[in-house]
């Protein structure tokens, strides 16, 4: 490739990762046709790369992919329809896509409509996470399922389903009325939370870029809707997991758990960056489960940092976020945390009691806290039990590695 | 829904193998049983040790070895009783023998009630 040619692609990439969501959200307005939308811009993209390496890139890349995306798209819309009122249509469709395309400043209330129709009740539930990194962020379906665990050709099909799906119900992309924000919210953050979590848990590979992705996101709908204190909530908890992204391996990649984790690894920027968050959502009101969760967050950060004693404040904010979950996980984190204040026993009646949950049967984390606290209680052989179920159960190699090394441990007590 | 999984190894990968591997196995079998969907797989001998049989052209052919001469052979399987391919998908990746080739989750055919 030519060096004016690796400029065209890099270009095109930055524009891709910068723009991309917007692009489609100008595209699609009209037409509400997302999946079209997308071809579309593919094939601006496309001719971008070929006509930008030989004549350079243009002062304007967006407004280029656009101008393109939108000549694709009226002459898809010219071959559906003829009649005189269709012309009328595509000519203020042009008009408005000329607009945007001349304009510098974002139109972030489009971008944030556009994840709204996402998370729109019509869309699979399972399907709003995907179908919001597709379209905000243009990931394809190859990363997407691989973050997902998903086969590449299985999510391309759902996240066609799911566009046409969006595109049959009509459904606009208009900021829903205020009084049905907070449920359309919910779905929003739920699905960046979600496609946050998958990044979390994948510690190379295709996490990170995911993890950045959802924080950006969670960036985008707090600067969108700053009095929404569960937005802010979010943001708080996803910085402050991703502030300890660099302790949580060791040099050799053994898995290190929380309390022995190197603090001088943790990213202070970022754990700043969620305080400041949480207090601000705290400020709004009542508290909802992001909240909560930053808030433990918090008081773990304040006890590995300080030395201070939270862990009263840990289980009071985990009964708080038990009664209003209903979770089984949240009740076997709380049960984790009271081991530290009344030790390993009372922490394992709550979890005999969790232990017909058939929620629980092929949770890893439940038999691996289990054989942790059955250790800590002197009964070797419920912990060795339970740590052989939580190895077999184990999907992340470093996890499985570092349970093996804890059960070897019990052998040798 | 009954997946089965279709463990097919590499058998240079697998000689190279630590012998941790067993005891992994046995961890991910307790945690099949535990989790009632499914029982331990099926090992199979090595697949130079099968024939192969075929009636195509109308002749009985009867060859030694492996039906197709790949880099992974078929190596046993295990059947789970799960709620979707998705959490098929995620025994799959439990499975030690993912680290030594390849393992297919296929849905059973599934019969009309007669």
């Amino acid at each position: 490739m030519t060096a004016s040619g690796d400029t065209a692609r890099r270009t095109a990439e930055r524009v891709a990762r910068d723009s991309y969501g917007r692009l489609v959200a100008y595209l699609a307005a009209r037409t509400r046709d997302v999946a079209g939308a997308e071809d579309a811009l593919a094939d601006a993209f496309a001719s971008a790369l070929q006509t930008w390496s030989i004549n350079g890139v243009p002062d304007v890349p967006n407004a280029w992919l656009l101008t393109v995306a939108r000549r694709r798209l009226t002459d898809a819309a010219r071959r559906r329809q003829t009649q005189a009122a269709g012309k009328a249509h595509l000519q203020l469709m042009a008009d408005e896509l000329d607009d945007a395309a001349h304009q510098h400043d974002d139109i972030p209330d489009r971008r944030l409509a556009l994840m709204f129709a996402c998370a729109h009740p019509q869309v699979e539930r399972g399907m709003r996470a995907p179908l919001i990194l597709q379209t905000i962020l243009g990931l394809t379906a190859q990363d997407i399922a691989a973050a997902f665990l998903i086969s590449p050709a299985t999510m391309g099909q759902r996240l066609v389903r799911a566009k046409t799906r969006l595109k049959e119900a009509c459904i606009a992309f208009a900021i829903p009325e205020r009084v049905d924000l907070p449920d359309r919210l919910d779905a929003v953050l739920e699905a960046i939370y979600a496609a946050y979590t998958k990044g979390w848990a994948e510690i190379d590979g295709t996490g990170a870029p995911l993890a950045d992705e959802a924080i950006w996101l969670g960036r985008l709908v707090v600067s969108l809707l700053p009095d929404e204190p569960e937005a802010k909530g979010m943001l708080a908890l996803m910085l402050y997991a991703e502030a300890r992204r660099r302790a949580r391996r060791d040099s050799t990649g053994f898995y290190v758990p929380l309390e022995q984790q190197d603090i001088a690894l943790w990213d202070d920027w970022q754990i700043d960056l969620a305080e400041v968050l949480l207090d601000e959502a705290n400020a709004c009101g009542p508290s909802g489960r992001y909240q909560i969760e930053a808030a433990i967050q918090s008081a773990h950060v304040a006890r590995r940092r300080l030395g201070a004693q939270t862990w009263p404040v840990i289980v009071a904010l985990y009964t708080h976020l038990e009664t209003l979950t209903g979770s089984p996980v949240v009740t076997l984190n709380r049960a984790v945390a009271l081991a530290e204040l009344d030790g390993p026993e009372a922490a394992l009646v709550i979890l005999d009691g969790l232990s017909d949950d058939r929620r629980l049967a092929d949770y890893q984390p439940y038999w691996a806290a289990r054989g942790h606290l059955a250790a800590r209680a002197g009964r070797h052989a419920d912990a060795h039990a339970a740590l052989t179920l939580a190895i077999g159960l184990a999907t992340d190699d470093a996890v499985r590695h570092y349970l093996l090394a804890q059960r070897a441990a019990l052998l040798a007590d | 829904m009954q997946y089965l999984l279709l463990i097919h190894h590499d058998d240079e990968a697998l000689a190279k193998a630590p012998p941790s591997l067993w005891a992994e196995y046995a961890a991910f079998n307790a945690a099949l049983a535990k989790s009632g969907v499914g029982t331990p797989g099926l090992r199979l001998e090595h697949a130079s040790k099968g024939r192969s049989i075929t009636r195509r052209t109308g002749a009985v052919e009867i060859l030694d070895g492996p039906y197709a001469d790949t880099k992974e052979q078929f190596a046993g399987y295990l059947l789970v009783d799960v709620p979707d391919v998705d959490t098929a998908v995620q025994w799959a990746i439990r499975c030690p023998s993912a680290h030594y080739g390849t393992i297919e989750v296929r849905p059973l055919w599934a019969m009309a009630p007669a």
